[in-house]
């Protein structure tokens, strides 16, 4: 592990959120506003770690509904059938259709699950004050980031689905309810993601280094 | 402490903003919204679940759990969301989710069966399902009494719905193309199916169940007659030939027709599930339903080959009953093996008013009367119906050369005297007279007519010369025709002096006392 610099915070200064600006913190109790960009000033992100277990806690209801409902009803001649995703999955495992399968059991199910349990064991070890794993947890922190968007692929493909498939009495394709509570499920684990302030991650090491030094 | 140096260059001062107090984040309320949404929803999906049921089936042919629906009047009521084998491993026990609201559709009499393409003579139906798969098609019943627990009916029932109308049943000892939905006519307007069908316990005949629809139904009296209305009746008879067909549609597949008699009462219309007898054709549903009749037995020593079960009773040309039974019989007291055929007579064929009185009056006169007949002659005799068959049947008429009989009233049914049949008769007759013939000396005569015929031919022989001799007599040179014909010219010639005398005398009388003058002196 290389030499930790000085963080700003250690230096009694604040760095703008959005461009990265140092200032005094204001004096007093009083908020700063960064005095470039107008951003609200804080050590760290006010609440963070609170506003993160608020989505969180949002997305794991959500995530219930969100796999027991069903997504998609399909309306044949045969009659309506709806199919949750779960179901989905069932549906496409077939000799020749298993890769589809598994993207959808990847992307839908596998994805928001995972960034939930990430983003849970963030929060929970930097409430700890956690100083092990520290590069392995920003980097988790990045992949959930990156991959968190893509699992709106689902609400997406399942709402064009809907939209396309308006065959007339043929056939037809509605959305159910829980395609709402799974789109809110990739929505709130997206708000958590970017409520989270990765930067907390490291501050127990400095306080550690400082407490040492 | 961090440490201050370098120190650093200049350093903007925050500016100073009132701060708020904020006792708790309001990022708070998004899980709460979640919460409680999520709660709403698992709330309002446990109180819109339905009933569960189950259903017991013969098979799951056609059924999959959490596709197959239960559907009323075409509308998605429920669907199954299991299927496991009964314990028993006889059928299949299928539970079924139902829809929310249905607890009242889920009563005692409701009905519950599979819906499969179904194609029998009279009915295509369930094409949807082709497509769609099978269902479960339920009829609503009234009972108050909820149920659960249903047995599916094995086919489903032609009339849904509280279609206006009444149940009949129908007995018929064999079914012949009768199936579900097979029409009924009346006057040849279909007005009606067959529901259902089941065969009595004892096996011996089926009970047809019928729905005639309203406003038909109220032409079915207590004496409507139903018949097979399958196939074509074709009768031949004096008139010609006779076709009687319902529609094309029950030629091909069968149907029942009934009818009203337009004589008789005018009855009120029979109550539902009312039992008729199902009869075979028209004409024998319209023979006259022998209400109180009467049962004989007669006795018969001859072959009764050609006499079957049902072969007819007739007075002089006149049907009045049946052949029941025939039983051939030993009798101890002669030793003598007979045959007795049991009939059934209608005595009011013949005429015979049937009043209500005292039964035992009723037997009396009963008595009285067939006593009366039998000594008059009143015999039962089995005749030939047809030569081309041999059919027999028995008739009764009056014999009054047969020998004199009496009727024994000890046993039931009473036998009635016969006497023997027409070509009985006859046989009987015709082995007399070989009899005599048998009994004849025909050596005897044989042997003397032979020496007659020999003694005549010497006789023709003597004959035949005596002839001879007579032929040469009369020949024409012959003496005797010679000396034959001096002798006729010689009495001619007398005969002549005779005339002359005569002749003589008549003009001179006197010449008798005197003689002739010239040779008078």
């Amino acid at each position: 592990m290389s030499t930790p610099a000085v963080t700003a915070m250690q230096l009694g200064l604040q760095s703008c959120g959005s461009c990265s600006l140092l200032s005094r913190p204001a004096p007093g109790e009083d908020e700063g506003r960064c005095p470039r960009c107008d951003r609200l000033l804080s050590f760290r992100e006010s609440g963070s770690v609170e506003r993160t277990w608020a989505f969180l806690i949002a997305a794991a209801i959500c995530y219930v509904p969100a796999n027991l409902l069903p997504v998609l009803t399909t309306v044949t001649a045969s009659g309506r059938d709806s199919d949750t995703i779960l179901q989905g999955v069932v549906l496409l495992w077939s000799p020749t259709g298993w890769p589809l399968s598994l993207i959808v059991l990847v992307a839908s199910i596998m994805i928001p699950s995972a960034k939930i349990v990430a983003l849970i064991y963030l929060l929970v070890s930097v409430q700890r004050g956690s100083v092990e794993n520290n590069e392995q947890r920003i980097r988790l922190y990045r992949i959930v980031e990156l991959v968190g968007r893509w699992s709106m692929v689902d609400v997406f493909v399942d709402t064009f689905t809907a939209a396309l498939v308006q065959l007339q009495p043929l056939m037809s394709v509605e959305p159910a309810l829980g395609l709402v509570f799974f789109a809110a499920v990739v929505v709130l684990t997206m708000l958590a993601v970017e409520s989270f302030d990765p930067r907390l991650i490291w501050d127990p090491l400095s306080a550690r280094e400082v407490r040492y030094a | 402490m961090p440490e201050r140096d370098p120190p650093l260059p200049h350093v903007g001062e925050a500016r100073t903003v009132v701060k708020k107090r904020t006792r708790l984040s309001v990022v708070w309320i998004v899980p709460i919204v979640a919460a409680l949404t999520g709660v709403w929803v698992a709330v309002t999906r446990i109180l819109s679940e339905g009933p569960k049921i189950t259903i017991a089936l013969r098979s799951a042919e056609g059924l999959e759990a959490g596709k197959t629906k239960i559907r009323y009047n075409g509308v998605d009521i429920g669907g199954i969301t299991m299927i496991r084998l009964s314990d028993d491993r006889q059928g299949v026990i299928a539970t079924a989710q139902m829809a929310p609201k249905t607890e009242e559709f889920l009563v005692e009499d409701t009905k519950v069966w599979v819906v499969r393409p179904r194609i029998s003579g009279a009915t295509v139906s369930g094409l949807g399902t082709l497509i769609s798969g099978a269902y479960i098609g339920m009829e609503i019943g009234h009972s108050r009494k909820k149920q659960r627990d249903f047995v599916a009916l094995a086919a489903p029932p032609v009339v849904t719905g509280d279609v206006p109308g009444r149940f009949f049943v129908l007995e018929t000892p064999n079914l012949g193309s009768l199936d579900y939905g097979t029409p009924i006519y009346f006057r040849r307007l279909e007005v009606g199916q067959v529901v259902s069908y089941e065969l009595d316990k004892a096996g011996q005949s089926f009970g047809v169940r019928v729905f005639v629809h309203a406003p038909y139904d109220q032409y079915v009296t207590p004496s409507t007659r139903f018949w097979h209305a399958s196939g074509i009746d074709l009768s031949l008879s004096a008139t010609g030939v006779s076709v009687q067909t319902q529609s094309l549609l029950s030629v091909l597949i069968g149907g029942i027709a009934f009818e009203t008699p337009a004589t008789g009462p005018v009855l009120p219309a029979a109550d539902a599930d009312t039992v008729f007898p199902l009869f075979v054709n028209r004409a024998e549903a319209y023979k006259p339903a022998a209400r109180d009749p009467h049962s004989y037995v007669l006795v018969f020593r001859q072959s009764i080959r050609g006499l079957s079960q049902g072969a007819p009773v007739e007075f002089r040309g006149v049907p009045i009953g049946e052949v029941v039974e025939i039983s051939p019989q030993f009798d101890a007291k002669t030793d003598d093996f007979t045959v007795s055929v049991t009939i059934r007579v209608d005595p009011r064929m013949l005429g015979v008013k049937v009043v209500d009185e005292d039964p035992g009056d009723a037997s009396a006169r009963r008595k009285r009367t067939i006593e009366t007949l039998v000594a008059r002659g009143f015999r039962a005799q089995l005749r030939s119906g047809s030569l081309l068959t041999g059919a027999l049947f028995v008739a009764v008429d009056f014999f009054p050369d047969a020998p004199p009989a009496t009727v024994d009233w000890s046993q039931e049914p009473v036998e009635l005297p016969t006497v023997p049949g027409q070509m009985e008769g006859l046989e009987a007759s015709v082995a007399s007279i070989l009899r005599k013939i048998d009994k004849m000396p025909l050596q005897g005569i044989g042997d003397g007519l032979k020496k007659a015929i020999s003694e005549l031919d010497l006789t023709l022989v003597s004959a035949r010369g005596t002839l001879d001799n007579a032929d040469k007599l009369v020949q024409p040179n012959s003496v005797l025709g010679e000396q034959l014909g001096t002798t006729l010219q010689e009495v001619s010639r007398a005969a002549r002096g005779l005339r002359v005398l005569a002749d003589y005398l008549e003009q001179h009388p006197e010449a008798l006392l005197r003689g002739k003058p010239g040779e008078a002196k």
